[in-house]
């Protein structure tokens, strides 16, 4: 087993052309971490894996892995391994010959590396599954041998590019279970790429919240759901109403006087399962009319247009909407408890 | 019923055309190869004897291993000089655009017909033709070079320069197939360029060279002008056996010898596809 190692990127840049893809971001990934790369399409995560991976090669920085400085190595001399977006498995080759690849570039024996390929479908459970063809699997089966021919390398970090994107949502949620207990098993770290919030919160040690070409926030996803370090990942997270703050401070955006807002801050966030909703003529300091109730089993998204505001939402647990439901339409009195009210500079 | 009679109806036009101009043919020829002939005319009859004379002619050996010899040569050359303007199109070629503009390059010599192709190499390569001429200037050689023209190597230029294509299209368009992302995935497995290619590119791109190899094979299998043209008479192929026999009206001995060759590519195609199964990998 590989040792596990820490990664450290250092003011990492990658320029195409005139268009910079990731614009001089630092960040340190401890061992045995997992790391997601969170954030909208163009935003530069997937550059930023493929840096690590060595795939693209760094228009400035340094990629360390270790001790050692990794930028310019050839991918297979850098003790990462990679798993692609679609899988990439090789449709000629049997599961077997595709999890034993790089032993056959390196020149292991045949019986060897069978035997060592063999091992690995074993520890992923497709050892029934040896002599098909990658597209006599499924899904989640193509994920199992991608997970195998990757780590068959020993590597000190896996890296996964939208490993879930290609299966269906039922699969979509076990495999993150199964990525996730693979990697603790492991113990090396896991850095992930995704655009979806829910897989970075579900799994993830370190978020990383990318936009940009720039690391707008890397936390704990908890840090990063609670204190959100910027307006766009208060949006991205979801979850948030992003409220703008008059200037001058004391006011929100539009005029209306709150107390304990925030002096400096341009923004508040406040979480939308933190929002209270009640009858119009209740003693909170906004008023706003309902523009939409969606029903979402557990709760309730009740979306709210107050003047003035960008339009909000709030998240009602199922009991206490039906309780005493609103319709769309109807006015309501809207306001939230200081200690949840986040500033955003 | 209806739909029994109408899937028939619809199959009807090819069946027609196959029977037409495919099976009435070459049932014409079988049939023709069995008739007796003397120097003037053929007559119905059911004989071996064009079969016989066939086989028991040293010539004919000489001759299907003389084919055999250029279908081989001209498909080794092809081979490489497919797949490698092939690879140089899909993998070097970024845009979509030079892609297609490179491509109709390639067809370029197919805008004239094959004799007019064929016979421009006469003045290049003769006695006194232009490379004869520019290397004797040069001083490389003293006399001019004999093998260029009337030659087996006139021949197999010939070929290479009518049939390469014929190997770049199917080849190409296995290749342009190929997912980029296994080619990386080759290189994150530590696979050098080579290996790359041995590995991942030629497995890859099986079905296209199986089409192309069909398509050489098959057509310098059977061509006469081209040998005859370009070897000045000095070679001879099944081809030109046949037409040489028709010329004298021997018209079941040439149908003997048709039936003999349509064989004899049909069990080399059939040797090609039992290596790669082409309808599997399409």
């Amino acid at each position: 087993m590989a040792k596990a190692a820490d990664i450290e990127l250092v003011a990492l840049t990658k320029r195409y052309g005139t268009v910079t893809a990731v614009d001089g971001i630092a960040l340190r990934i401890p061992a045995g971490t997992y790391c997601c790369l969170l954030g909208p399409s163009g935003c530069g995560k997937t550059s930023t894996l493929r840096m690590i991976a060595g795939h693209e090669i760094a228009s400035e920085g340094d990629v360390l892995l270790g001790a050692e400085n990794i930028t310019e190595l050839p991918p297979a001399k850098r003790g990462t391994a990679m798993m692609f977006q679609s899988y990439a498995l090789f449709p000629h080759l049997s599961c077997l010959d595709n999890v034993a690849f790089s032993l056959k570039m390196r020149g292991v024996s045949k019986a060897e590396r069978r035997m060592r390929a063999a091992a690995m479908l074993e520890r992923v459970e497709m050892t029934a599954y040896a002599d098909r063809l990658p597209a006599q699997l499924s899904g989640g089966q193509q994920q199992r041998v991608a997970l195998a021919r990757a780590l068959i390398t020993d590597p000190a970090v896996l890296l996964l590019d939208e490993p879930l994107s290609a299966l269906d949502p039922f699969l979509r949620v076990r495999m993150r279970e199964e990525l996730k207990d693979l990697q603790t098993r492991l113990g090396i770290s896991f850095v992930h790429v995704t655009h979806s919030q829910d897989e970075a919160m579900a799994l993830a040690d370190l978020v990383v919240v990318m936009n940009k070409g720039r690391i707008e926030q890397a936390a704990t996803a908890r840090e990063v759901f609670n204190h959100p370090a910027t307006t766009f990942v208060a949006r991205f997270i979801g979850g948030h109403n992003v409220i703008a703050l008059a200037a001058g401070g004391g006011r929100l955006g539009n005029g209306v006087a709150m107390p304990a807002l925030p002096g400096a801050a341009r923004h508040v966030a406040v979480r939308a399962d933190k929002m209270i909703v009640a009858k119009p003529g209740a003693a909170l300091p906004l008023n706003g009319t309902v523009r939409s109730v969606e029903y979402l089993g557990a709760t309730v998204a009740v979306g709210l247009a107050v003047d003035g505001l960008d339009p909000l939402s709030a998240v009602l647990p199922e009991a206490a909407f039906f309780a005493d439901p609103v319709h769309p339409g109807d006015g309501v009195a809207l306001g939230w408890k200081a200690e949840d009210m986040h500033a955003i500079t | 019923m209806t739909n029994r009679w109408s899937g028939l109806l619809l199959a009807s036009p090819l069946a027609l055309i196959l029977a037409l101009f495919l099976i009435v043919p070459i049932g014409t020829i079988v049939v023709v190869s069995f008739f007796d002939y003397d120097s003037v005319r053929m007559f119905p009859a059911f004989v071996w004897t064009n079969y016989e004379e066939l086989f028991l002619s040293p010539i004919t050996w000489k001759t299907y291993f003389q084919t055999l010899q250029f279908a081989a040569i001209t498909w080794a050359i092809c081979l490489i000089v497919g797949f490698t303007v092939a690879y140089f199109l899909a993998f070097h070629i970024a845009s979509p655009l030079m892609q297609t503009a490179l491509f109709l390059v390639c067809t370029i010599p197919f805008w004239t017909s094959n004799v007019i192709r064929m016979i421009s190499w006469i003045p290049f390569l003769g006695r006194n033709g232009l490379l004869n001429q520019a290397l004797m200037g040069m001083g490389a050689i003293n006399e001019p070079l004999e093998f260029l023209l009337f030659s087996n190597f006139a021949v197999i230029l010939a070929y290479v320069h009518l049939y390469a294509l014929f190997m770049v299209v199917p080849i190409f368009n296995s290749m342009v197939r190929i997912d980029r992302a296994l080619i990386e995935a080759a290189r994150d497995a530590g696979a050098t360029e080579w290996q790359v290619l041995r590995n991942v590119v030629i497995p890859l791109a099986r079905p296209g060279i199986m089409i192309g190899s069909i398509l050489v094979v098959a057509v310098v299998m059977g061509d006469f002008v081209t040998v005859r043209l370009m070897s000045g008479g000095q070679s001879a192929s099944v081809g030109l056996m046949m037409v040489n026999a028709m010329s004298l009206l021997q018209y079941p001995a040439a149908a003997a010898n048709a039936v003999v060759l349509l064989i004899v590519v049909l069990l080399m195609i059939a040797a090609m596809l039992r290596i790669v199964d082409i309808r599997k990998e399409l």
